[in-house]
């Protein structure tokens, strides 16, 4: 038995536990506040300085509501379900790198060689907490939000698997912390030319890059069922969607597991273009442990702008047709992504790295 | 018969989709930008801040008994507010004067006066109908209690919020 090894990783995972949790409650606190201040308004203010425990607030009245369970639905799938929206989400996360090095310790819960293919098999799994949600309620509008987020997520898992292909084409593994290294070593893959102009090649592979970054961005929205793909709880037309039925506890896991899924989808978009936990000038952790810490928080940080920017879409555009959203799926997104796999073979192949 | 909506032409900057969810982001941010600088108008933060020495001189607010100058209470217990208030809101225990008072003139003062402000709907009728004018609506609007007994408005409380208000008073004057 590793005993060295159990002991650090069990460390890793309570401390990326508290820190994810941590920022999805305030997630939660910062759409509130954002939405309030891009609609005019101030957003809650009252509980705690500038409002800030209203996240403990909040979590408190869930704890305490009374677990009502309804007499119409399908007891055991019923209980299961929230189980599975939160638990995906956050297992995703073991194969993201979060920093290079701490006291020598890579910064990874899990470094197995499948990387992302990990990441597409568990997230997928999400799909079938909101559709045993809305099977199990028993209820017209819940089984309405489960038909349509089951069709909407398997339809952009195809874009979403698409999407990722020519990074691998160009880097030639699938392993995140290799993705990682890469982008240390060639530039951030949004962005490869930078701090190398003169090279033709890197230009070259930036168009490529630049539409898988845009068409994974658009499928992780999607997949989260954030604005504008929120069709499975869409408030106006569905009441709540797939947890109409859901009250207390179980609703808090089905809303906080849509933030925990929104952290990972950041999570991977950092890791596969915005260059993980690297930053230029920045030395990794084998520099000394402050390093190590710093390379950890440039990692949230980059988490954390992402997540404003899903707050930000969230509060400024409206929610598609379902047609449109079927048709932006199959007919752009699929394509596009398909295209741009031959695109980057033909650079790989015609031009390739000096 | 059948209409033909004519549909607009979209350019193709329009049906690239994406400049036009950029220039709304843009939008939304402008928004965001100017909350976080202060230049937006926002609502009033409301126990904090209010909007009191706006309100209007006409203004309906918690009705309340006052005091003339020599700070007597100028209400006679007629009870003509409490016929008139069309919730019933007002409860009157009037008391009498003794034949040698000084003030044997005035007949009666109101002993008890209760104001249920669940019930009141601030309509002004029991200022409108005062002979006395003893008896004023006020500009307290914010009237809160933890039970249905703290929100009855005893003598001491109506007396409280009233004030002291100058002008002609009929019945205590000793000259009329």
């Amino acid at each position: 038995m590793d005993y060295p090894f159990l002991f650090s990783s069990l460390i890793k995972i309570a401390a990326l536990l508290a820190v994810v949790l941590g920022i999805m409650n305030y997630a939660v606190y910062a759409e509130r506040r954002i939405s309030a201040l891009i609609q005019d308004r101030l957003g809650p203010n009252r509980v705690g300085p500038a409002g800030l425990f209203q996240p403990i607030a909040d979590a408190m009245k869930f704890l305490l509501k009374e677990d009502f369970t309804p007499a119409h639905v399908n007891t055991f799938y019923y209980w299961l379900a929230p189980c599975l929206a939160m638990i995906p989400a956050i297992t995703t996360l073991a194969v993201v790198p979060f920093g290079s090095t701490l006291f020598g310790v890579p910064m990874v819960i899990a470094d197995i060689n499948v990387g992302v293919l990990f990441v597409f098999a568990i997230a997928s799994l999400g799909v079938y907490g909101i559709v045993l949600a809305g099977w199990s309620s028993n209820s017209k509008y819940p089984f309405l939000g489960g038909v349509r987020s089951s069709s909407q997520m398997i339809s952009y898992e195809l874009s979403l698997g698409l999407a990722v292909i020519p990074v691998f084409m160009l880097i030639g593994q699938l392993r995140l912390t290799e993705v990682v290294r890469y982008q240390i070593e060639n530039g951030w893959l949004i962005a490869p030319f930078v701090g190398d102009w003169g090279n033709l090649h890197k230009w070259l592979i930036a168009l490529p890059m630049f539409i898988s970054f845009v068409v994974f961005v658009i499928a992780i929205f999607a997949e989260t069922n954030r604005l504008p793909f929120d069709l499975p709880e869409a408030e106006t037309e569905l009441v709540g969607g797939y947890h109409t039925e859901y009250g207390s506890m179980k609703f808090g896991l089905f809303f906080l597991g849509e933030y925990v899924a929104m952290i990972t989808g950041s999570a991977i978009i950092v890791t596969l273009f915005l260059g993980g936990w690297h930053f230029p000038g920045v030395p990794d952790g084998s520099h000394g442990w402050g390093w190590g810490l710093f390379n950890i928080f440039i990692f949230f940080s980059k988490v954390v702008a992402l997540l404003f920017v899903f707050i930000w879409v969230r509060w400024t555009l409206p929610r598609f047709r379902y047609d449109q959203l079927m048709r932006l799926g199959w007919v752009f997104f699929f394509e596009i992504a398909l295209v741009n796999i031959f695109l980057m073979a033909i650079i790989l192949a015609y031009f390739p790295a000096q | 018969m059948a209409i033909t909506v004519q549909r607009p032409n979209l350019t193709f900057r329009e049906r690239l989709y994406l400049p036009a969810i950029l220039s709304g982001m843009a939008i939304t941010f402008r928004h965001l930008k100017n909350m976080l600088l202060g230049r937006t108008k926002v609502t009033m933060q409301y126990p904090e801040q209010k909007w009191d020495s706006n309100l209007p001189e006409h203004y309906r607010g918690a009705p309340a008994l006052v005091k003339d100058e020599t700070g007597r209470v100028r209400c006679v217990a007629c009870q003509l507010c409490e016929f008139i208030c069309p919730p019933r809101a007002i409860k009157i225990v009037p008391g009498e004067f003794s034949a040698g008072d000084k003030f044997a003139k005035v007949e009666k003062f109101p002993h008890e006066f209760d104001i249920d402000m669940i019930r009141c709907i601030y309509c002004g009728m029991c200022e409108e109908v005062c002979p006395e004018q003893a008896i004023y609506l006020r500009k307290d609007y914010a009237i809160t209690g933890f039970t249905r007994a703290d929100m009855v408005h005893n003598k001491e409380k109506l007396l409280e919020i009233g004030g002291v208000m100058h002008g002609v008073v009929l019945k205590w004057n000793e000259k009329k």
